[in-house]
């Protein structure tokens, strides 16, 4: 029986080893390397460029908008649909979750002929005799792009924790004399943090990494962070300094989500992510 | 009722096509122990749940002490509610969990203080103020559940169901304890299950419901030894429930045998429905009393022995501390006093009586 069950689990040995453990190895042994192969720091110290950090910076402050407004549109949202008794309510999570299935660059592409000088925002706003807006290019472009892209991942997780909430519980704090202000934020909000945790995380980390949307939307104008480790790869074949700045990247995240760990560590139970 | 704490006053309510209650009328007394007991879809719960502000009725007021509150939300109610499933808020300690109520009427912190170690003496649960709730135990969690309910000194305390999610020991345990706090705060408790011995060995008042209507409602002894109806006689407790036909006042006819019995002005020659609890059944020798017949299966059942006895083409059930085995011949008697005779059901309503169980 448990000779079988190990058995079982050799795919998924297999699966992490190869496209889990391995490429990581990799990316640390190209980033402690020069081209020679011998050790260096210097492929992590390259953060310090001006350009590097510059660019990290822009892509701390997108993602930690995208974020934000992610989070302010989501809430609202997700506490409607949660809170609704009915059987529609899987229809409606459904609108929401049925543009993840469209390719992800075509939504991007789509974004940009709305968002575009001669675009169908602006024929909108001349239609209605307002002047036009020029957003192509800019960062509230690529953070559009960025909240369209990665709102349903914060709406789920939040859905899901204030779906879990008990009527009874809200029906109690109810009877004990709350009224709604006072059951949203002493019952609801308290117990939907798992969810907000998880919805932080599922935005942020990929919002961070992002640099397709910028390429897109933001042009060349504006280098994210990602950009610059897509061209490091891809353009100057530097795989080096690549992945040098991939592990500060890396250590980034990790830094933050311990950070966020400790913050929600007071729930029992973490929303799965 | 003069004096009526609690009057529900004609309240009827629908989910969707379902009548759940029917132009319901019912009184609660000031410091009573009064039980809603039935099976489920009965309408108890929705009944608990238009008193305390969670459903409103389609029709009727509910009129607490004077005052018509059918329309006041759940909270500005002066009643609290404990809930089957505890319903503690878990982001939240023991303490947090009791003094959620003062809090928001903006009690002093003295007063908080003072009241959340009363709450928990009362309950026996002191040294938990810091405990979490998911490290209590179910019969814990709901003894907090009571406290956070009563430290708001509310004049009238709802239980749905309170002991339903509690193992058998525990929650006889905790029928001693609630009558024991029902005694300790004088306050009426209004409580609903489906346990007919949970409702005999607490309440002052049992009002025994099915399919939306209140079938009887009486002293848990007059609930139990006078059943007015064949629904209710097979509620609460085990009975033999016969057709039989009242041939003249004190004589009825059962199984084409006659019995002496106590009722009268039910008429002459009318169908009736009879019921005899099986701890009423007397066996003899055969041919001593009414029916002969023959002992069919024995079970031992600790206090005293079950068994099942053809006689006259009917298995009667009977209790008896004397143990007659399979194949004994016996005969069958009951004292007139014993035997409890009830209209056969006559309206739609009454029709709606089932025996499910």
């Amino acid at each position: 029986m448990t000779d079988n069950r190990r058995l079982w689990s050799g795919p998924y040995i297999i699966w992490s080893a190869g496209f889990i453990l391995l490429p990581l190895l990799m990316v640390i042994y190209y980033g402690m390397t020069n081209g020679d192969g011998s050790f260096t720091w210097d492929n992590l110290a390259a953060f310090a460029d001006p350009i590097h950090y510059r660019a990290f910076i822009n892509s701390v402050v997108i993602a930690f908008g995208s974020t934000l407004f992610c989070l302010l549109l989501a809430y609202p949202l997700a506490l409607i649909l949660g809170r609704r008794k009915g059987k529609n309510t899987d229809i409606l999570i459904m609108i929401f979750i049925i543009p993840m299935w469209i390719n992800f660059l075509l939504r991007i592409l789509a974004l940009q002929m709305i968002l575009s000088n001669t675009g169908i925002l602006n024929a909108l706003l001349e239609f209605l005799g307002l002047a036009p807006v020029h957003l192509m290019y800019s960062r509230t472009a690529i953070m559009i792009g960025m909240v369209y892209d990665y709102l349903p991942f914060m709406i789920l997780p939040i859905y899901n924790a204030i779906r879990k909430i008990d009527q009874d519980v809200i029906e109690a704090a109810g009877d004990l004399g709350a009224d709604g202000l006072t059951i949203l934020t002493r019952i609801i909000l308290p117990l939907s943090v798992p969810g907000v945790i998880s919805g932080i995380i599922m935005v942020f980390i990929p919002s961070i990494s992002e640099f397709v949307v910028a390429d897109i939307l933001g042009g060349s104008k504006i280098l994210l962070y990602g950009n610059v480790i897509d061209q490091e790869f891809n353009l100057s074949s530097n795989w080096n300094l690549g992945s040098g700045l991939s592990i500060v990247l890396m250590l980034f995240i990790f830094a933050s989500m311990a950070i966020m760990n400790k913050t929600g560590s007071g729930e029992e139970d973490m929303v799965s992510w | 009722m003069k004096d009526s704490l609690i009057r529900l006053h004609n309240i009827s309510k629908s989910f969707g096509n379902t009548l759940v209650l029917d132009e319901l009328e019912l009184d609660i007394r000031e410091n009573e122990f009064l039980t809603l007991l039935g099976p489920s879809g009965c309408g108890k719960t929705t009944t608990l749940r238009i008193i305390g502000g969670f459903e409103m009725p389609d029709t009727g007021q509910v009129i607490f002490d004077g005052r018509d509150i059918t329309n006041v939300p759940a909270n500005q109610r002066n009643l609290n509610t404990v809930f089957q499933k505890y319903a503690l808020f878990q982001h939240m300690n023991v303490e947090e969990n009791i003094s959620f109520g003062l809090k928001i009427r903006g009690k002093s912190r003295n007063y908080i203080r003072d009241k959340i170690s009363y709450a928990l003496k009362l309950v026996n649960l002191e040294g938990y103020e810091k405990r979490k709730p998911s490290s209590l135990s179910g019969g814990q969690q709901q003894r907090i559940a009571i406290a956070r309910a009563i430290v708001n000194e509310p004049r009238v305390l709802l239980l749905d169901e309170p002991l339903g999610a509690l193992d058998l020991k525990l929650r006889q345990d905790m029928q001693y304890e609630l009558m024991r706090l029902k005694e300790e705060l004088g306050i009426t408790f209004v409580y609903v299950t489906h346990d007919q011995e949970e409702a005999l060995t607490m309440s002052d008042t049992v009002v025994v419901m099915n399919q939306g209507y209140i079938q009887q409602m009486g002293s848990p002894e007059d609930i139990y030894n006078e059943p007015e109806n064949a629904f209710v006689a097979d509620f609460i407790g085990d009975s033999n429930i016969l057709d039989g036909i009242m041939i003249e006042d004190r004589l009825v006819e059962i199984l084409g045998v006659r019995f002496d019995c106590v009722d009268t002005g039910f008429g002459r020659n009318r169908p009736v429905d009879v019921v005899i609890r099986p701890e009423d059944v007397v066996l003899k020798e055969p041919g001593v009393g009414n029916l002969d017949g023959e002992v069919t299966s024995v079970i031992f059942k600790g206090v005293h022995y079950e068994m099942d006895v053809m006689a006259a083409g009917y298995e009667w059930l009977v209790h008896s501390t004397f143990c007659y085995p399979v194949g004994t011949k016996v005969s069958i008697s009951v004292i007139p006093f014993n035997i409890q005779i009830m209209n056969k059901p006559e309206s739609e309503d009454e029709k709606a009586v089932t025996f499910d169980d």
